[in-house]
């Protein structure tokens, strides 16, 4: 009945994350998001070697009437980001769970990925907003 | 009742489909103990024709002087056609083009401006402006601080040349988000800044380097050189230019090896009237790269539904009404009106008109200096060579001086005491185009009639010889 | 076609730069420009005419009815422009001795006089050159205030969910944290969520009232309380001031600082989107922080307050003296109306709101606070029609253009789902509103019968809509010579 991938976990703020099993992760943002903002025409990314803290903000997608804040659902070291974003936001659009990756990091701290919802859990969180 | 078309028949017509017994009935929701009064201190009303008398004799009260002040504001020639077709209803009365198919002339006409904006600075994009220079150059700051990832400070170096009023103006609209202005202090020989003071911070973190071209002082700096050493020490290269000066001088796209990263100063040259200091506009172009670090509205070409070229306002999301408390500024609209005349303007007079207008000032201030450094006392205080504006020393306080030439209708300078007494009596003069060889020979004949008054008077004190 | 694409290497319209090329030599070399700059070559005559005709594909308050929520599209009159243009005025350079400037300053006197009549505050500076940067000296008034004061724990600005964008933006320029305020079902601020929110922290509150959802604040003397009793001050965003011109005064709502949008309620031009002037006003506590400068009159004279002389001012703004010739023609709007004018700007504008209001929701539309009364604009929202036809917003404001009506603000405040906000302002006549009712009956009419014409409007402009996303995502933001 949902798309929303069963392997990945998902904040509340709509980024979902994918456990690569190294002790990194990656992240996007779902598509229910990308729907929610329409066209992406850019993607403001962070810088690889940044640290950042769970639930900071560390990149902004823009449509043409929106910018929407984009939180890391852990914390860490930003290893890579998806630099063919920069020619083509709209991969987000197209395909938000897989090439619409955004960044990955590299866990501080596994418990991280405790507290977030998993497909089951954000379905419901995403019937509840509507 | 001025400027309200309704009838007693249309009031009541009104009130009936409303349901209200009177106009006052309307306010009902706003609590009675704040309802005003008469406002007595307000006068009555005035029809058009006492209104036009009074404005022409508080017009005619201030004279129209000879004007020898630059300082920052220019009086150039401005053809007749450019507030001719500025004023017309189409775009004086519309506003921010918001609905672009009803806005196509104000965007198509942006567009433009934005192209003769970055051709003439030699930079990638432009926006549609700011309030004026200085704070366009205060948010030139901003966006330096924002878009040097590089640098982890919000310190800036600005040379002590710039324009005072600049740096108040900058001071006043950062000095709340935590950024600090180092000031560098100029060569008191050549009037450029002083490349020694500038070695001190060489390897320290700052986000930018504002350089002036030219600088208060009219003098021009060397670009090249300080524009590659902000780079090589990780600093943006923030350029503050005049837009006449730039259809001669080297644009600052082509600074050093790689060029300014901003650029930014005040429009009113071009086809502003000085009016009193505004309304003007400040300009800001930037590298591709910091576009969208870039404050204000933009304008981008596209196509619409049957493929045919059409402009609209693009990059949105930085701006207030979108970010709301993370947008770039929290500035609204642009200086729509002053734009318009300015594309008009610059599409009148082409490059080859502005590289008249420029040399033309050049050489006027040149034969004015020339000819002032003839009367005792009197005489250039830098070296350095300059655009239109060069600093002059006088024989006597230059409050005195300016006081009696404006007592002889005219406008001598600008009075450079207050921010620079280490420049002692000196007075900042500019000839545009505008002023003629029988202005520049008035300003001369009226000077030296104040020096020579002065140096007959007899002196209260004993000289000390 | 642009003006580039009609350039011709050589063609000159030479009647208007000096006819000879004075000597440059003086100027080194290394200083100069080696390639002319790329800028149109065309006659004058080309100038005129494609200006012209660019102009003509404008919407503007002389062509067409602009009905542009909380943008006040009122009759800009051509007396203030002429007058404001005399060669007097604009001759005079902005650093002229006081002694060739009475006239000027005289006016700048006067008007900061009545503006603070107007508005019931202690005293005004002019200086600020727009809303928006009104709005930044009075939140840095603000925190000029509390900082003399060593209340520097104040670090939050609260601002209601429904605000224009530039109010938190300008907190967050004076270096604060923004708090949002909810605003309740019947469009008035939730008092109890903001009773929950001040405190010690408050330094203050930034309002409109009417506020942006086009109703006035019923409870702004209790609002007012609260904040001064929590240490905080309020900030009045005169963006609607047209709403209460002559009838309610800002400084008597308890308003400790404003800013006025002259460009909206003193009828100087909008210019396709400015200049404006947004001078501030402010209660006796917060006079010694206004920007400079400002004009004082000393025995018969005026002079100049700068910094000089007004050593606590959170500064200056703008190079010179703000926005001048804006402020001039704001002078004479104002002694054109008069004390009895401006009470009717207020009256009649909110006569044409509630008229509007009424013959509106009488044929068929929905008002997002249909038990209110209407200030000087108010609120129409879509959802229904949206939802039960597939016609947004969007799509009614396009067809407007059709039908020779620029459309009213659409999509703002974002509270209210397809809303459509409608200012007619007082200077528009009976016949041009009924005109207007007429056209939205029709074009809800042509929803129900024929949606696919109203969703792909406009069909006779300049252009169809454009491609927004391709706009933003293939950037072309200046022309080319290749």
């Amino acid at each position: 009945m949902s798309d929303t991938p069963s392997e990945l976990r998902y904040a509340k703020s709509h980024e979902w994350v994918k456990n690569e099993g190294d002790g990194t992760v990656t992240i996007g943002i779902t598509d229910h998001a990308q729907e929610l903002l329409g066209d992406l025409v850019f993607v403001d990314m962070p810088e690889v070697g940044d640290n950042v803290e769970a639930g900071s903000e560390c990149a902004v997608v823009e449509s043409v009437k929106a910018a929407s804040d984009i939180y890391s659902p852990v914390s860490g070291e930003i290893i890579a980001v998806n630099e063919a974003l920069d020619d083509a936001p709209e991969t987000i659009n197209d395909d938000a769970f897989g090439e619409g990756w955004i960044f990955k990091v590299k866990l501080s701290d596994a418990a991280d990925l405790d507290g977030l919802l998993d497909a089951a859990g954000y379905d419901a969180l995403v019937a509840e907003e509507a | 009742m001025p400027f309200i078309p309704h009838t007693e028949a249309d009031i009541q017509a009104m009130l009936a489909t409303i349901g209200a017994p009177d106009i006052d009935a309307l306010f009902d929701e706003i609590p009675p103990a704040l309802r005003c009064g008469e406002l007595e201190k307000i006068p009555q009303g005035m029809s058009e024709m006492e209104v036009g008398r009074l404005m022409n004799t508080r017009a005619r009260q201030d004279g129209q002087p000879l004007c020898f002040i630059g300082a920052g504001a220019y009086d150039h020639h401005i053809p007749a056609a450019v507030w001719q077709l500025a004023t017309r209803g189409e775009f004086y009365t519309a506003y921010t083009p918001y609905q672009a198919e009803a806005s196509q002339g104000t965007l198509q006409l942006l567009y433009e401006f934005q192209s003769m904006m970055t051709a003439l600075t030699v930079m990638d994009v432009s926006n549609t402006s700011l309030y004026d220079g200085a704070s366009a150059l205060a948010e030139a700051v901003l966006m330096a601080v924002r878009a040097n990832r590089k640098s982890k400070s919000k310190r800036i170096l600005i040379p002590r040349s710039l324009h005072p009023a600049y740096r108040r103006v900058i001071h006043s609209i950062v000095r709340n988000q935590g950024i600090e202005l180092v000031e560098l202090p100029f060569d008191m020989e050549s009037g450029q800044i002083d490349l020694s003071a500038l070695e001190q911070y060489a390897g320290e973190d700052f986000a930018a380097l504002v350089i002036p071209q030219c600088n208060f002082f009219g003098v021009l700096e060397s670009v090249d050189e300080l524009t590659d050493w902000a780079h090589t020490n990780r600093m943006l290269a923030v350029a503050v230019v005049n837009p006449v000066a730039l259809a001669v001088l080297q644009p600052p796209g082509e600074w050093g090896e790689q060029g300014a990263d901003i650029c930014c100063g005040e429009g009113q040259p071009l086809g502003a009237p000085l009016a009193s200091g505004g309304p003007y506009f400040g300009f800001l172009t930037c590298t591709q790269k910091l576009v969208r670090q870039m404050p204000g509205r933009i304008i981008g070409r596209t196509l619409d539904l049957d493929g045919k070229t059409g402009y609209t306002l693009t990059l949105q999301a930085r701006e207030q009404h979108i970010r709301r408390s993370k947008a770039t500024s929290n500035i609204c609209t642009n200086q729509g009106l002053m734009v318009t005349a300015a594309t008009i303007h610059m599409s009148l007079l082409g490059a080859q008109g502005l590289e008249r207008v420029a040399a033309a000032c050049h050489a006027n201030t040149a034969k004015l200096v020339k000819v002032l450094s003839g009367l005792p006392g009197v005489g250039p205080v830098f070296k350095g060579a300059v655009f239109h504006e060069r600093v002059l020393r006088l024989p006597l306080e230059t409050k005195d001086a300016l006081r009696s030439l404006a007592a002889h209708n005219v406008l001598g300078g600008y009075d450079l005491s207050a921010d620079y007494p280490e420049l002692g009596n000196a007075v900042l003069v500019c000839a545009t185009e505008m002023r003629g060889d029988e202005d520049i020979e008035q300003y001369r004949s009226k000077l030296a009639r104040v020096i020579n008054a002065r140096i007959q008077t007899p002196c209260q004190l004993k000289p000390n010889w | 076609m642009l003006i580039f694409e009609k350039s011709r290497a050589g063609r000159r319209a030479t009647a208007q730069a000096p006819l000879q090329q004075a000597d440059l030599e003086s100027i080194p070399e290394q200083f100069r420009r080696r390639q002319s700059a790329s800028m149109p070559e065309v006659s004058e005559m080309q100038v005129v005419r494609h200006y012209t005709q660019l102009s003509q594909k404008n919407f503007s308050i002389d062509t067409h009815f602009y009905p542009l929520g909380s943008c006040t599209m009122k009759y800009n009159p051509r007396a203030s422009n002429s007058l404001a243009s005399l060669p007097g005025f604009l001759a005079r350079h902005p650093l002229a001795p006081e002694t060739h400037s009475q006239g000027f300053m005289g006016c700048m006197y006067d008007l900061q006089e009545m503006l603070k009549e107007a508005t019931g505050m202690f005293a005004v500076s002019l200086s600020p050159a727009a809303g928006a940067q009104g709005e930044f000296a009075g939140v840095a008034m603000i925190r000029a205030y509390h900082d003399a004061r060593g209340d520097d724990a104040r670090n939050e600005i609260l601002v209601p969910d429904a605000a224009h964008g530039t109010n938190p933006a300008s907190a967050v320029m004076c270096g604060y944290k923004v708090r949002e305020i909810p605003t309740g079902g019947d469009g008035d601020i939730d008092v109890e969520a903001l009773k929950e929110v001040l405190g010690p922290q408050t330094a203050g509150i930034m309002l409109t009232n009417p506020s942006t959802v086009g109703v006035f604040e019923r409870r702004i003397q209790e609002i007012a309380g609260l904040v001064h009793e929590a240490g905080g001050l309020l900030y009045y965003d005169g963006a609607n001031l047209n709403a209460i011109l002559g009838k309610v005064r800002p400084g008597d709502m308890g308003f400790d600082v404003i800013h006025m949008n002259l460009h909206k309620t003193f009828s100087t031009p909008h210019g396709g989107g400015g200049p404006g002037a947004g001078p501030v006003g402010v209660s006796e506590r917060l006079e010694p922080y206004l920007p400079v400068p400002m004009v004082a009159q000393d025995g018969a004279d005026y002079v100049w307050l700068t910094e000089d002389n007004r050593l606590e001012s959170i500064g200056r703004l703008s190079a010179f003296a703000g926005n001048a010739g804006v402020l001039l023609r704001a002078y004479i709007y104002a002694r054109l109306l008069g004390r009895d004018g401006m009470h009717r700007v207020a009256e009649f504008s909110t006569l044409n709101a509630n008229y509007l209001l009424k013959r509106l929701t009488d044929a068929g539309f929905d008002a997002a606070y249909p038990e209110r009364r209407a200030s000087h604009e108010f609120i129409l929202t879509l959802k229904r029609q949206a939802r039960e036809l597939g016609v947004n917003t969007m799509d009614f404001a396009k067809r407007m253009l059709d039908f020779g009506v620029h459309a009213p603000t659409t999509y703002f405040p974002l509270l209210v789902p397809e809303c459509l906000l409608i200012e007619p302002t007082e200077t528009e006549a009976l016949d041009e509103l009924d005109r207007f009712v007429d056209i939205m009956t029709a074009i809800l009419q042509e929803a129900q019968n024929d949606p696919e014409r109203v969703k792909s409007a406009p069909h006779d402009l300049p252009v169809r809509r454009l491609d927004d996303v391709r706009a933003a995502r293939d950037l072309d933001l200046a022309w080319r010579d290749d």
